[in-house]
């Protein structure tokens, strides 16, 4: 099935239309196309403009450090929503990359999908990944906040129920990487003796290594960016305190440009825009980190 | 399968009773252990599931205790959160927005989706193509605060009302279904271009040999080849509309109007569970309660759509590979 695109420029220049009105309809029919790709990447780039004009003047060194105000628009900052994003990232990533990882594991190297079990496994996860991100933040109000572990609402609360949001994503991507490591791999360390657990431990996970990193750091920048679940756990927007542990109460980026841009004083908008701005650098640089490793580090088999 | 393939390996020829001594030998307790602890990683994506199906019915439960069925799925006035004879549970306000914004967003995002996946798989030059897919993957990781955020503060006051002139409330449905629709155009323009490309080369090369043209091949084979997965495209962006909150929670702003007019405010499912939640409620009270009786609602719609996306995907894989 392999065609690559020079087999099919190949076919579509041999087969010129033959009158001039059908080569019209030709031109239209293929500018068309053309022109509606272009209007995502149009809305894209207003949008990007549009952020950074309204944002761009606020960010600061002062707008990084002060802590966020309701009263005045002018000196507010980001401090507090800042570090709760960062912290959120960091403690995302402690539970979604062992948990992601070892769920991959058992379903590619261990689990017979022949039973029924591991079928169920499968489906349920397919069907996550559906699931409506505030359902995830019912899930964290109703088990992690209050009930079985009854956290309060606090960093962790968050971090868990965003971590549950983007397990999937890790699941998936982890899968393909191991699934990628050939056989051929298991088997040379097999024969030499190896255990099931060494061959995965050695060769199978190193090999998937690069793959794996980068389906962490998409679900990472999939779950930064999420509002509605932080706000059913009860992130606090205009956060006045240094986060002080996993345990108190947090702000995140999104949160707070939520209360800035549903604010009924206008002056907040462009507060708004430039925590968007913030938020936009921070994805940018970790897809870059994953661009990075996926270029540096990927092996062809 | 894989389990199967290891043991078989390790154990030599299958059947052989020297391998299966092999074998028992080769697994330590510590092997054992280790398949254990990864088995309940595994787990725990059906405790969330459990953990999301009982946190929702638990509540709901008691919530139709207190409201009638028929109230809550025939009502055509959403009050939960006011007192005494003003409060009134029909829920059909919410449903129908939910379904009408996801509506205009499909009617935005599938024309632009089709065409764009149309060019990428079948017009773009490699060079081309290595531009325009990432931008659009940018696009599709542009957080939805972003794009809630754009829709009130560019699509409503200068897209709608100066450039194009249309009248409309600072908080309308339109300028939120529109963002919806380029929220899930990226969704429906790569799996639409997935299911394309994985249309056999062959077919094209057969009508042109028959003498069609590019865009007949396009249209009358390669599209119809792939409809089943483009319209899984389609199923899967709208499951994306219907669960998104923030874009409608601030473009469309917070009052439930069961009314075709995009004009005026619109509340979805996601959009008040959102809402209410933002503000102080106390638990336990039927309230509170709406949240979870909205959040089951809206659980088996997206479950549903999902399913029916799942079974398309699947004819469509079974068809090509």
């Amino acid at each position: 099935m392999a065609v690559t695109a020079g087999h099919r420029e190949a076919t579509r220049r041999a087969v010129e239309p033959a009158s001039s009105s059908q080569r019209l309809k030709e031109s239209a029919f293929k500018a068309t196309m053309l022109l509606s790709t272009l209007v995502g990447l149009l809305f894209l780039t207003v949008l990007l403009v549009d952020v950074g004009r309204d944002g761009l003047p606020l960010v600061g060194a002062d707008f990084i450090t002060s802590f966020p105000s309701r009263i005045s628009p002018e000196t507010s900052g980001v401090r507090s929503a800042l570090q709760g994003t960062l912290l959120l990232i960091v403690v995302t990533a402690a539970f979604i990359v062992p948990v992601g990882i070892a769920t991959a594991i058992y379903l590619e190297e261990y689990a017979d999908t022949e039973r029924w079990w591991n079928r169920i496994i499968e489906l349920n996860i397919q069907n996550l990944a559906a699931v409506p991100s505030i359902v995830y933040g019912i899930l964290g109000l109703a088990w992690i906040v209050r009930g079985p572990l009854s956290l309060g609402r606090v960093l962790l609360a968050g971090a868990l129920t965003l971590g549950l949001l983007v397990l999937p994503v890790v699941i998936v991507v982890a899968r393909e990487a191991i699934r990628a490591v050939p056989s051929s791999i298991r088997d040379g360390s097999l024969a030499l003796g190896a255990t099931q657990w060494q061959t995965i431990w050695k060769q199978v996970l190193p090999g998937a290594l690069p793959g794996i990193a980068t389906g962490v750091i998409l679900a990472l920048s999939r779950a930064i960016g999420e509002t509605a679940p932080l706000i059913l756990v009860g992130a606090v927007a205009f956060y006045r305190f240094d986060s002080d542990g996993l345990l108190s109460s947090f702000s995140a980026l999104p949160i707070q440009i939520l209360e800035a841009v549903t604010d009924s004083d206008p002056a907040f908008r462009d507060l708004a825009a430039a925590a968007i701005i913030v938020l936009l650098v921070i994805l940018l640089l970790m897809n870059s980190v994953a661009i990075f490793l996926r270029n540096r580090y990927e092996q062809k088999w | 399968m894989a389990s199967a393939d290891f043991t078989a390996r390790a154990a030599g020829p299958p059947g052989s009773g020297a391998g299966l001594r092999y074998r028992r030998t080769r697994r330590s307790a510590g092997e054992q252990v280790i398949k254990v602890l990864l088995g309940a990683a595994a787990l725990l994506s059906v405790v969330t599931t459990t953990g999301i199906v009982v946190s929702l019915l638990s509540e709901t439960i008691a919530f139709f205790g207190e409201v009638g069925f028929a109230e809550f799925f025939l009502g055509t006035d959403w009050n939960p959160l006011r007192q005494g004879d003003q409060q009134s549970f029909g829920v059909l306000p919410l449903i129908w927005s939910t379904v009408y914004l996801t509506l205009i967003g499909l009617v935005i995002a599938i024309p632009l989706g089709i065409a764009s996946a149309i060019y990428l798989a079948e017009y773009a030059s490699p060079r081309v193509r290595r531009i325009i897919k990432p931008t659009l993957e940018v696009l599709a990781g542009i957080p939805t605060i972003v794009l809630g955020y754009f829709a009130l503060t560019y699509v409503t006051p200068i897209v709608l009302r100066d450039l194009l002139g249309i009248e409309v409330r600072i908080f309308n449905g339109l300028s939120a279904g529109i963002v919806l629709g380029i929220l899930v155009l990226p969704t429906i323009a790569s799996v639409a271009e997935d299911a394309l490309s994985s249309v056999p080369q062959s077919l094209r090369e057969g009508a042109y040999g028959l003498g069609a043209t590019q865009r007949q091949v396009v249209l009358r084979v390669v599209f119809p080849a792939a409809l089943s997965g483009i319209v899984a495209a389609l199923v899967l962006g709208a499951s994306r509309a219907i669960g998104e909150t923030v874009v409608i929670l601030i473009a469309a702003g917070a009052d439930p109007n069961l009314t075709f007019d995009l004009g005026v405010s619109h509340q979805t499912m996601a959009a008040f569970i959102a809402q209410t939640a933002r503000g102080d409620i106390s638990q336990g009270g039927t309230e509170f309660q709406t949240i979870f009786a909205v959040g089951t609602t809206l659980f088996v719609i997206t479950l549903l759509v999902n399913a029916i996306a799942i079974r398309l995907v699947r004819r469509f894989r079974q068809v090509y590979d």
